[in-house]
């Protein structure tokens, strides 16, 4: 039977190298039980016991967050490039702009800094990982690493050439760091030859790194 | 999509912080503070959700949503029921 299994410690996984049927074993939430894992459990079995959570208000806020992507971002960035009004309107109030486009920004005060040809801008958290999460999702490792948060706002000339990103002497860096409720998004530059290209092209163009500040948009 | 694949108890916490949040039961700058509280050594022993389901249950405890003690007694319960997160989820 394809259930068998000859384990004979049944009380513990041991899913090292091949199942029976061929394929690697998949991690599925089988190691150790962690004293923070533990307390998790715990406070969100007291949540809802008291009544202060339902089971379907987590699980929707983790569907929320999964759903959360660069491209609620891209979609702003697109509309920025082809609408001018709505560009003026998104670096006056970037909060009001994206909810104009139907984005939840939550409480949050979120500012859009524009890239032109003498300055581009990169954004840190140097405390911890705050984030424009819900335009882009949730920060990628390296973002709330302590390398990246210290180096960005001491050397990001050098950060920015390991990504890749070799900007001239007479481009100004502008690093601004993050506050639990204030957040940044970069605006980036239009790419050059995109004067054809309608707003969902144009947001294909808008990359992740290039709305952090450590990248630049795809060209055309 | 890049990145680090979150573990589903590491979405939990977010989901929880966020939900709170929106609760009323405590605020961002709660969570901030009991993180910055914890030390500079919790930044180099801990993991970021570690540290914020710290936070979060430090909040909690003192806007009076559960006690210490309810606490420790849960986390009893929680580790009795198996050696593995997925064990760990039945209760009762």
């Amino acid at each position: 039977m394809p259930h068998d299994h000859h384990d004979h410690d049944h009380d513990h996984f041991h899913h090292e190298g091949m199942s029976p049927s061929g394929h690697p074993y998949r991690g599925d939430n089988d190691g150790p039980l962690t004293y923070w894992q533990r307390m998790e459990i715990a406070v969100r079995e007291l949540m809802l016991e008291k009544g202060h959570l339902t089971p379907a208000e987590i699980a929707a806020q983790i569907e929320t967050m999964d759903a959360r992507s660069p491209a609620n971002g891209a979609a702003v960035v697109a509309r920025a490039w082809i609408d001018p009004a709505f560009k003026a309107r998104l670096l006056a109030n970037a909060s009001e702009a994206s909810r104009e486009m139907g984005f939840d920004i939550g409480p949050l005060h979120l500012i859009a800094v524009e890239n032109t040809a003498d300055t581009h801008n990169l954004i840190v958290c140097t405390l911890c990982s705050c984030y424009p999460r819900n335009l882009l999702g949730l920060p990628p490792d390296w973002y709330k690493t302590r390398a990246y948060r210290s180096r960005a706002v001491r050397e990001p000339r050098t950060v920015l050439q390991e990504f890749g990103l070799d900007l001239p002497d007479h481009v100004t860096v502008r690093v601004h760091d993050s506050t639990a409720d204030m957040r940044y998004i970069v605006l980036p530059a239009r790419p050059e030859g995109t004067e054809g290209m309608n707003e969902a092209a144009l947001a294909k163009l808008v990359t992740r790194d290039s709305m952090i500040g450590t990248g630049l948009p795809r060209s055309a | 999509m890049e990145g680090h694949d979150f573990a589903l108890w590491e979405k939990r916490v977010d989901a929880l912080m966020v939900l709170c949040g929106q609760k009323g039961l405590f605020t961002v700058d709660g969570l901030r503070r009991a993180l910055e509280d914890m030390g500079e050594e919790a930044f180099e022993k801990y993991s970021y959700y570690e540290r914020w389901i710290a936070a979060v249950n430090q909040n909690l405890i003192e806007a009076g949503v559960y006690s210490i003690e309810e606490l420790a007694a849960r986390m009893d319960e929680v580790a009795a029921r198996g050696e593995s997160y997925g064990e760990a989820q039945s209760n009762g």
